[in-house]
């Protein structure tokens, strides 16, 4: 049997690996990918912490703003003692050898993004993300913690213990490489699988893999979920391909403009406000442009040479000369997998962390720089919390009877008869979310995607998949993707349905304002049912 | 237009293509024409390294070429092909613990400047893409060399200010490491992300050279070769 099983390989995962590790634990990794390919690679901005209140910042500043950006959904405890770690979380990371960008005094520097009040994020350039992901990478090497690549997560297993409290005890994978399902016993079990945002399919920001998995699993395995509707959309992705061009560009005094070639926002307003104005512009049928080409060629050349190189391989644009297409598309998901103040789940020795979890420090509105905070300060706690947990555990676990009926599941997928080429319908599904669920919400057309969602779910057996080879067999890795995310949907759809006021990321047209009486409270999934907690 | 696949054998696709990128097409052709094509990516846009192959017999990352009429499209080289253009990159990526390309010890609040910040910038650019294992030479008849972007990586610790021992580092690339390489260039021309492991190679060198290790092939050549490194023999 394993001690610790870590599913997902991000910052989130390698953080709480090597926390469990230092905790005495002995970690296996598992991941869909390989480490450094996970979606954690493409954080640019930066992560933020107080280090110095030289500028006038401070904790109890930098924990307003988080409250403030989260529209009173927040949990002030939780988001305190985040930030009152954020400088620690730096200094670790600064010691196992991020390579930061330095500030004159040849310490870390720090920029300002959205929402903040002073320069908070520590950056290393443009790759703030792939240089902290890759250096937790080296430092499980040199810990000498299992990873387990390219094998994909089928299901949570759970037992119950004498007082009828479940606990998990394994999970099982599909092989992706030998197409075998394998079964590993496991004392206790950290989801770090990421968001959910590949909902929104090609109309997201997001890595193919931010499918949503580990949330849709945890459920099923009877985890609660809170939260689910809160969304974040970006305001600038490039209109064909939907990848991120940073806020860099509108905080160096790029404008956006309507095809009529006119401002129409302050672009340098919060995302959700610069992200509503484009959707209506976008509503009275203009197409969205960034304009940098009054930057000049050499400061575009300098300062924001990634998006110059973008928008030329994406949209085919020269910046300097020409204007950016761009559109907004879903960049965040703010909701999750619910967790105690200990990153635990519902079912003992199950805790999450990351973008999949929810841990009340984003509310209703994430943000710019906390998302990569809240990897590293959850994941030390949940690491330590399972290598704690797993000193007890004295249970026997046999999951030989659910290998067996996990094979039958993958044989009976694969005998589904294909008549309706799920690709299609989940590009569809996309460009519904988009449409209905997205910047702007409304009840009648939310209801009628929740039809649209119930009838695929209904004709999946019609779909499946045309290759039935066993091994590397991707387009069965994707129709599994693509069964969680129907299963996602259906649970942000009735939330947001159920949310009858707006909040933060959640934009209802029929009900604009806020409903403090009845939903100052975080939205509760547990059985596919919606209730409210505060 | 056409492109070619090589899966085990060449298939030809037809495909409208209009400025689009390899992965685009990989997508189009994976969801409307054979859903049995096997490639992997990630983000679409060059920083996680999922969809590095070759095409026309050169690396790059499908996310970041465009499609050209009669391209050829193959997996990366000097790895097992698991499945069409996904190879198994387990080894390869190996070679970064043999390497011992980490930190050795948590070290806490040292000043770094800018300029020594930047002697391993570009280094930590790297995205373990793998295309500078496929082209490398020495690499696809030596299987036991640490290879491009491991030595990279142990350069990138080797010259942090926040290394405390940085001699164990080069103690452990003198066998299979440093000395193994040609200075052939070929890991430079295909990295993504323009890093020069070669470079990075030569820098390792006179690091070792100052610990007194000695080019072996120098060694027991005497001073017969050239001085840029090449191959004496
Ligand atoms: C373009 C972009 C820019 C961003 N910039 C910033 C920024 O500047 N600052 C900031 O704070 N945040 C930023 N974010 C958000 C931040 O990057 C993410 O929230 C964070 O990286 C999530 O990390 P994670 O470890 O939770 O998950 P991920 O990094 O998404 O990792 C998920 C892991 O789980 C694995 N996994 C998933 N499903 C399965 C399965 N079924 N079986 C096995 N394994 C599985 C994956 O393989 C992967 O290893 C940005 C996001 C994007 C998309
Ligand atoms: S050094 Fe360059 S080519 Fe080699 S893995 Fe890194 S990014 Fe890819
Ligand atoms: S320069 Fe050295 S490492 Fe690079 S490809 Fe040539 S032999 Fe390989």
């Amino acid at each position: 049997m394993k001690s610790v099983i870590v599913i997902g390989a991000g910052g989130a995962g390698l953080v709480a690996a090597l926390s469990a590790y230092e905790n005495g634990a002995k970690v296996t990794v598992i991941t869909k990918e390989y480490p450094t390919r996970s979606q954690t690679s493409m954080a640019q901005g930066g992560i933020n912490a107080v280090l110095s209140e030289e500028g006038g910042d401070s904790i109890e500043i930098h924990i307003q703003n988080t409250l403030k950006s989260a529209s009173a959904l927040a949990d002030e405890q939780v988001v305190s003692f985040m930030c009152k770690e954020a400088p620690n979380a730096i200094r670790w990371l600064d010691s196992i050898g991020v390579p930061f960008s330095r500030n004159d005094k040849s310490k870390i520097a720090q920029r300002k993004l959205g929402g903040a009040y002073a320069p908070r994020a520590c950056y290393a350039q443009d790759y703030t993300g792939l240089k902290i992901l890759h250096t937790l990478y080296d430092r499980c090497q040199e810990a000498g913690i299992e990873i387990l690549n390219e094998r994909y997560l089928l299901e949570f297993i759970t037992n119950k213990d004498n007082n009828n409290k479940s606990f998990v005890c394994g999970v099982s994978v599909l092989n992706k490489r030998s197409g075998e399902v394998e079964a590993y016993e496991a004392k206790s079990v950290i989801v770090a699988t990421g968001g959910y945002s590949r909902v929104y399919h090609d109309y997201s920001t997001n890595s193919v893999s931010t499918t949503g998995d580990g949330i849709a699993l945890a459920h099923r395995a009877g985890v609660r979920l809170s939260d689910m509707e809160f969304i974040q959309f970006h305001p600038t992705a490039l209109k064909n391909s939907s990848i991120l061009i940073s806020e860099s560009a509108r905080g160096a005094g790029g404008y956006l403009l309507n095809s009529k070639g006119e401002r129409f926002i302050n672009e340098l307003l919060p995302r959700d406000e610069v992200a509503r104005a484009i959707y209506d512009e976008m509503a009275k049928g203009y197409d969205i442009f960034l304009d940098i080409r009054h930057l000049g060629t050499e400061f575009i050349e300098n300062e924001l040479p990634q998006e110059a190189k973008l928008a030329k391989l994406y949209e085919n644009v020269d910046p300097s000369v020409e204007l950016i297409p761009i559109k907004p598309a879903a960049h965040y998901t703010m909701g999750g997998i619910e967790v105690d103040k200990n990153s635990s789940t519902c079912i003992n020795g199950l805790f999450a962390v990351g973008e999949c979890a929810n841990h009340r420090v984003h509310g209703a509105n994430r943000l710019g720089g906390n998302s990569l905070l809240e990897l590293v300060v959850f994941g030390k706690q949940a690491g330590e919390n399972a290598a704690k947990y797993i000193c007890d555990f004295d249970k026997k676990v046999d999951l030989s009877a659910q290998k067996k009926s996990f094979e039958d599941q993958i044989i009976k997928i694969k005998e589904f008869s294909n008549e309706i080429n799920f690709y299609e319908k989940q590009r569809e599904l996309g460009e519904l979310f988009y449409k209905n669920l997205g910047i702007k919400r409304e009840k009648s057309a939310m209801q009628a995607l929740l039809n649209e969602v119930k009838e695929m779910k209904a004709v999946l057996p019609k779909m499946g998949v045309s290759d039935k080879t066993k091994e590397y067999n991707t387009n069965l890795i994707e129709f599994l993707e693509f069964k969680n995310i129907l299963d996602l949907s259906e649970l942000v759809l009735i939330s947001a349905i159920s949310r009858q006021e707006s909040r933060g990321a959640h934009f209802r047209v029929d009900f604009p304002s806020a409903d403090d009486k009845k939903f100052k409270a975080h939205t509760i999934i547990e059985e596919r049912m919606v209730s409210y907690e505060d | 237009m056409k492109i070619n696949i090589k899966r085990g054998e060449v298939l030809c696709y037809e495909i409208q293509a209009k400025n689009q990128t390899l992965l685009e097409v990989l997508n189009e052709i994976k969801t409307t024409q054979d859903s049995s094509l096997a490639y992997s990516s990630g983000c679409r846009s060059g920083v996680c390294g999922s969809c590095a192959m070759r095409v026309n017999g050169r690396e790059i990352l499908a996310c970041s070429y465009h499609v050209q009429d009669g391209d050829l499209v193959e997996p990366l080289n000097n790895a097992p092909v698991i499945r069409d253009l996904v190879v198994d990159m387990d080894k390869a990526y190996g070679f970064n613990a043999k390497a011992k390309a980490y930190l050795s010890a948590d070290i806490d609040n040292i000043l770094i400047t800018h300029e020594e910040q930047k002697i391993n910038e570009l280094q930590s650019d790297c995205i373990l893409c793998g295309s500078c294992y496929s082209a490398c030479p020495v690499y696809a008849v030596n299987s036991e060399f640490l290879g491009p972007f491991a030595l990279t990586r142990v350069w990138r610790y080797v010259s942090d200010k926040r290394e405390q021992n940085p001699k164990e580092k080069i103690d452990n690339i003198q066998t299979n490491g440093v000395w193994d390489c040609t200075l052939c260039n070929a890991c430079t021309l295909v990295c993504p992300q323009g890093i020069s492991s070669k470079a990075d190679i030569e820098k390792l060198r006179a690091r070792s050279a100052l610990v007194g290790y000695m080019d072996p092939n120098f060694a027991s050549f005497g001073f017969s070769g050239g001085f840029d490194g090449s191959p004496i023999f």
